[in-house]
């Protein structure tokens, strides 16, 4: 456990020491998120009926783009190395660098999303469906992608490659992510809006689960073999 | 030299491919030709769809293939990872082309099929999404494998991700479908009846079997050819190094 | 000197298809220090690599202290400290930060002063590590050694970017060290002198270099 808080709080002062690290996401997150009306017109119910989507496909490109950055730096300046030969188990290392990458990824992205909403005209019942789903959806984008992270390192067009390995994945967190405020908006009663959501909640809450078991595992054998 | 004795042997292993491969490829073209001349010929056009009901006897079996070979090759790769036989990966490695080719296969005759169906070459039905997905896992997978300097390293990589992608096959298809019954009216029709007449099942199921046989065929084929690649590198290695 | 502490028996490196040694055996005590030799691509740093369990031995078998470990690197990975031919410092931290992240000690413990003082580098140790030089960023790295306790240590040259000074400071070093009974096995270009080294020439057990070798390697029977 010790092991696992060092790793974090490595890792959250190398992002908080590289600030432009930090911002990056979030700033790729709200300007793609505002080109939308551009493209699509102002008509508020339009923005507000597709704002779900918008907000999710923009927040998953918006991880997808700090992946690469993930385990590189230590893979290219022998920390990699080192972590593995350390006594730490490379299992609870690789949760401990996923849990900070979404604190510096997915939290800012969860912290944005109301602003984003807001410009979408979405409804404040939406709005609180949509913060449940995303604090259920964004570890797991972080956890799938760090597989992929870990999978691309030293291979050539690394960054080219993770999205065609990553995006197949991340397929059944969209919809859920999506479905979830979907439901909410087309409940007629107030008081129905969490019981529609609920078997959504539910099934990005499995798919989080399910991540959180096969990252660990996956991820570390990648490592391995990655400086075999 | 103890240590050489524990080398498997891909000398046997060409061996054996040598004496089945005759024997295959004939049932594979006996079997194809059956298949073929039934579904054509003896099995009845469909009451609604008529004689665009045979593109049938490719997408169907097509599809299946799609999904066995991405089977056999994480089965393939937990073999790599847990024995690290090589065999293993010369297996995934030949089986993924194929495999995509049949998945290719079965998404362009589903769109084939689906214009006379549904009046549009593309639809967004559960089935036709989820077989794109696993599309784009085997590109992945092909991509992961062949992105390294070192083959083994591509090799390794590519056997953790297909079991990624094989474990989250089922979450795919799951979710494809939920969302599919949520956004499709209900209108669209599915492509596959509850019950089917043994007269298209017939030819169905032997189309199965020689897509098969085809399988097996191309897979030991090109196993074999990568075999004989290695041993070519390995002989202009070996001219290298005695000159060193 | 005392009984067998990690021994390697028959091992075989095979990278991208070459192989890089084969059949080779080597022996280290308590307080030895073993000398990697060999010309460039005769696996030395392949064979430490080897050691430190990163890379797995396709053929042959590691023994810690009468233990097979072949298939459990663990068993050994806890008592040896690696040093490549990167040093894994984080230019954003500070000296003493880089250096307490990967000693698992917190930053007040006295003993990572102590491991910089053997290095001189305690004056720099609130100094980012973007502002050293490559012979500073080196001792940093090497100053693990002495605050993470290990008992084998494995150098993969060590004495890149130091200076004359520096090299006899880590000569000292691992004098001291074997004094304490640790181990040391390195592999250099650049001479560091140590006392009655064992030495382990590793172009007898590669094909590239060993002509005898090459023959048995293009047996027939042999995999790709």
């Amino acid at each position: 456990m010790k092991a696992f808080l060092n790793i974090v709080s490595r890792d959250l002062r190398l992002a908080l020491r590289q600030k432009s690290d930090l911002t990056m996401a979030v700033l790729f997150f709200i300007l793609t998120a505002m080109l939308f009306p551009f493209g699509l017109g102002p008509e508020p119910n339009l923005l507000a009926r597709i704002a779900p989507g918008i907000i999710w496909v923009t927040a998953l490109l918006a991880v997808l783009l700090s992946l690469e950055r993930l385990f590189l730096a230590d893979y290219e300046d022998g920390s990699l190395e080192q972590l593995i030969l350390s006594s730490t188990s490379l299992e609870i290392a690789v949760l401990a660098k996923v849990l900070a990458h979404w604190l510096t990824t997915g939290l800012p992205l969860i912290l944005a999303a109301p602003l984003i909403a807001l410009l979408f005209n979405m409804d404040s019942d939406a709005m609180t469906i949509l913060l449940i789903a995303m604090v259920l959806g964004t570890p797991s984008l972080s956890l799938i992608g760090a597989i992929a992270a870990t999978l691309t390192l030293g291979a050539r067009r690394g960054g080219v490659l993770i999205p065609l390995l990553v995006l197949p994945l991340y397929i059944p967190t969209l919809i859920f992510g999506v479905g979830a405020i979907d439901a909410a908006m087309n409940s007629l009663e107030a008081g129905a809006v969490i019981a529609n959501a609920r078997p959504h909640l539910l099934l990005l809450g499995a798919i989080l689960l399910v991540s959180l078991l096969i990252t660990p595992l996956a991820g570390a054998a990648a490592l391995r073999q990655s400086v075999e | 030299m103890s240590v050489f004795h524990r080398f498997a042997n891909p000398n046997r292993f060409l061996k054996l491919t040598n004496q089945v491969l005759p024997w295959v490829s004939g049932l594979t073209v006996i079997s194809l030709a059956v298949g073929l001349y039934m579904s054509f010929f003896t099995s009845p056009p469909d009451y609604q769809q008529g004689e665009s009901v045979r593109i049938m006897y490719i997408h169907v079996p097509s599809a299946w293939m799609a999904m066995f070979v991405y089977t056999s090759i994480a089965i393939a790769s937990v073999c790599s990872l847990i024995w690290r036989h090589p065999l293993a990966d010369l297996a995934a490695k030949a089986s993924a082309p194929i495999g995509a080719g049949f998945t290719f296969l079965a998404l362009a005759t589903g769109s084939l099929w689906g214009k006379p169906m549904w009046g549009a070459w593309w639809v967004w039905d559960a089935r036709l999404t989820s077989v794109l997905i696993l599309f784009f896992l085997y590109l992945g997978h092909m991509a992961l494998m062949n992105a390294f300097e070192e083959q083994e390293r591509g090799n390794k990589a590519a056997a953790v991700l297909a079991i990624v992608g094989f474990v989250n096959i089922p979450i795919i298809k799951f979710s494809v479908d939920w969302w599919n019954t949520l956004h499709q009216p209900a209108s669209v029709m599915r492509a596959d009846g509850p019950t089917i007449d043994p007269s298209m099942l017939w030819p169905l199921m032997i189309m199965g079997i020689a897509f098969k046989l085809f399988y097996i065929v191309v897979l030991l084929i090109r196993i074999k050819s990568e075999l004989i690649e290695a041993k070519l590198r390995k002989y202009r290695r070996a001219v290298v190094d005695k000159a060193h | 000197m005392g009984s067998s502490l990690f021994q390697g028996k028959d091992l075989t490196c095979i990278r991208g298809g070459r192989t890089v040694f084969l059949g080779l055996n080597f022996n280290l005590a308590k307080g030895q220090a073993l000398v990697l030799e060999g010309p460039n691509g005769s696996g030395k740093s392949s064979l430490i690599r080897m050691l430190s369990g990163l890379v797995r031995p396709r053929f042959g078998k590691l023994v810690w202290q009468e233990q097979d470990a072949t298939k459990d690197p663990e068993i050994f990975q806890k008592h040896i400290h690696y040093i490549g031919h990167r040093n894994a410092i984080k230019p954003v931290l500070t000296v003493l930060e880089n250096l307490a992240y990967w000693s698992g000690k917190t930053k007040d413990d006295p003993g990572l002063e102590d491991a910089l003082d053997h290095f001189r580098m305690l004056p720099l140790k609130h100094t980012p590590a973007n502002l050293l030089s490559s012979g500073q960023s080196r001792r940093l790295t090497l100053s693990r050694l002495l605050a993470s306790e290990r008992s084998v240590w494995l150098l993969d040259e060590p004495s890149v970017g130091l200076d004359v000074a520096s090299v006899s400071l880590l000569e000292e070093v691992i004098k001291t060290h074997r004094l304490k009974g640790g181990s040391v096995i390195f592999a250099t270009h650049s001479p560091i002198q140590v006392e009655n080294p064992d030495r382990l020439n590793l172009q007898d057990y590669s094909p590239l270099y060993n002509k005898e070798l090459l023959e048995i390697e293009n047996d027939e029977e042999s995999w790709i």
